[in-house]
């Protein structure tokens, strides 16, 4: 069987992330990390191949990701974590497009790789939180499940377990399916610095969006559904006071004295 | 007409959600703004009269597709798809929550259409919707409008109240749906089972919680006493929940519960959205992160940048100390 795992790039946790006040767009200048989120899903991938997950026979994991050139690092990233090769979705025809085009742009991408599985993280650190996974599932017209804790393959069919409104569901998928996994399925493995070196050396394909059948005017500005009109800061919030615990004895006086004056202890 | 269609979510014994019925309130307040009717859509063997009660909370039409399961996204969406197909919804509204993502992001793909999520406030201008969206970790909110029909919004948890307006009683339409072949491939084994003792964190005055930054499970302990010093309840995020680390009846979040104690006290949790969900309308909040940049810091009342193992004994033997006094 073959897993593509979708990974992506975003802003550093610790850098300040911003809207270029010109485009209404995400400034990804500053972008180096893969999102955390991904990890997670690369790390599934490899138990599922290395037969933790039930008997399978994974030939290979892709890395698939979508996005401009410096996306790449995201790819070396992943490929250091066990990946076999990547697949760079990458065209200026792409730029600007919502949740709409990227989950069509992906899903063309995954077309031309036939997997049985699609793995992706359960939400990105900059934004389309939960929703790629299910539009990309609706594209490719596989079963899909989202926030995954737990999965176990047995034969073609992927037992899941997850959180939902009521409590834990439990869920039977029968593969292909387009499944976004959460946190806690997993502790993702540190790259060896062999594998971090053999990085670059795994293939690495680039598509453009003809090369994925994609049309031009469903990407991009031009595909997307939706219209950023606007961004502003958020209403005014009277900010807290921050205490840097520098001797814990004087910062646990001043932590008292602030709940005695609101009368909380 | 421009009409609103929302998705109405319920558990196994037919009873609503709540942030269901907080969207459908939502939508008849738009509707009435923009000129259209709102209508509701349900799945499942709900009897006649637990949907025409939706009118009291604005539904003209309440769609039935009582051979769709409820609890997994993929059938509701080929019964959205084709409500919206035969009627024209120009607008589809869904409160927070798992499987309002999943479903408006699978119509997102069905239906060409455009999508906005975590969703806290919507706007009418010149008869259209426009969606607020909060991004960067609610540095700032996005203004976000439609290009074509139908727009899909997507609130965040509890964003909108339920209220009965005296709709009345609304009209039940049984639709029929033809399935998808990749929707019936997923198998509903088991809902909502729940896992762990049974903890009430709804009713405690002061909570404290517990995330990942306390490194292991046996660090709920400094919880404990903390939580006790102070004679209130102990709660967690999702992360840890899903580890193992404590029950999921004591769960706050997107997924979890909605509290608003008069002190909550999070203890090595980062503030993720899907946590601030639940416990943002705290009367004061208080956070202890040894990370400067956690969100937390950007929302709480009183942070605290160190060490929890240090802080937290000698916060709990001050605060005992204080009440014994």
């Amino acid at each position: 069987m073959k897993i593509c795992v979708l990974v992506k790039e975003v802003p550093d946790a610790a850098v300040d992330k911003r809207i270029d006040p010109g485009t209404l767009r995400m400034d990804r200048s500053g972008e180096k990390n893969l999102n955390p989120f991904d990890t997670h899903a690369l790390e599934e991938a490899m138990q599922v191949k290395e037969g933790k997950r039930g008997e399978a026979q994974v030939e290979e994991v892709v890395a698939v990701t979508m996005g401009p050139e410096s996306a790449q690092r995201a790819l070396h990233k992943a490929v250091s974590l066990g990946a076999d090769r990547s697949v760079h979705l990458s065209d200026d025809a792409l730029a600007g497009s919502d949740v709409c085009a990227t989950g069509l742009a992906l899903a063309q991408a995954l077309k031309k790789e036939s997997p049985d599985l699609v793995l992706l993280g359960q939400q990105s650190d900059d934004g389309e939180c939960y929703t790629i996974g299910a539009v990309v599932a609706d594209h490719l017209q596989m079963p899909s499940l989202t926030q995954v804790i737990k999965m176990d393959l047995n034969g073609s069919t992927l037992r899941c377990e997850r959180q939902a409104e009521y409590g834990y569901d439990t869920v039977e998928i029968e593969l292909p399916a387009v499944i976004s996994v959460g946190d806690a399925i997993n502790e993702p493995r540190y790259p060896s610095l062999k594998a971090i070196m053999g990085a670059k050396k795994k293939p690495l394909e680039t598509l453009s969006i003809a090369d994925a059948q994609i049309e031009a005017s469903s990407v991009g500005e031009q595909g997307s559904r939706t219209q950023v009109l606007a961004v502003n800061p958020p209403p005014e919030k009277q900010s807290g006071t921050i205490i840097e615990d520098e001797d814990t004895n004087e910062t646990v006086e001043k932590v008292l004295a602030w709940l005695e004056e609101r009368k909380l202890v | 007409m421009p009409d609103i269609l929302v998705y109405m979510l319920h558990d196994d014994a037919g009873v609503f959600n709540k942030n269901s019925l907080g969207a459908l309130s939502e939508a008849a307040k738009l509707a009435g703004e923009i000129g259209g009717e709102t209508a509701a859509l349900v799945v499942g063997e709900i009897p006649d009269d637990a949907c025409q009660a939706l009118g009291a909370y604005g539904a003209k039409k309440v769609f039935r597709a009582k051979s769709v399961p409820e609890g997994l996204a993929q059938p509701i969406i080929d019964a959205m798809a084709k409500v919206i197909q035969d009627n024209g919804h120009s607008y589809v509204l869904f409160g927070g929550g798992l499987l309002g993502f999943e479903i408006g992001a699978g119509l997102t793909a069905r239906l060409g259409a455009g999508v906005t999520m975590e969703v806290t406030e919507v706007h009418v201008r010149e008869g259209k919707l426009v969606a607020m969206r909060p991004v960067l970790q609610d540095s700032a909110i996005a203004e976000v409008g439609y290009v074509g029909e139908p727009g899909i919004i997507i609130g965040r948890l509890n964003a909108f109240d339920a209220v009965e307006r005296n709709g009345g009683s609304a009209e039940v339409v049984d639709v029929d749906v033809e399935l998808s072949s990749w929707s019936t491939k997923a198998k509903m084994v088991q809902r909502g089972e729940q896992r762990g003792a049974d903890v009430n964190i709804e009713d405690a005055d002061v909570l404290v919680a517990g995330g990942r930054g306390l490194g292991e499970a046996e660090k709920f302990g400094l919880c404990d006493e903390l939580a006790d010093a102070f004679g209130g309840a102990v709660a967690a995020t999702r992360a840890v929940v899903d580890a193992g680390w404590f029950p999921y009846a004591g769960q706050i979040g997107q997924t979890g519960k909605t509290v608003a104690p008069k002190l909550y006290i999070a203890a090595g949790i980062s503030g993720a959205i899907q946590h601030k969900v639940g416990m943002q309308s705290s009367e004061n909040i208080v956070a202890i992160n040894k990370d400067p940049n956690a969100p937390i810091f950007e929302f709480c009342d009183l942070g605290i940048v160190g060490d929890l193992h240090k802080i937290m004994p000698k916060l709990t033997e001050a605060v005992k100390a204080k009440r014994d006094a």
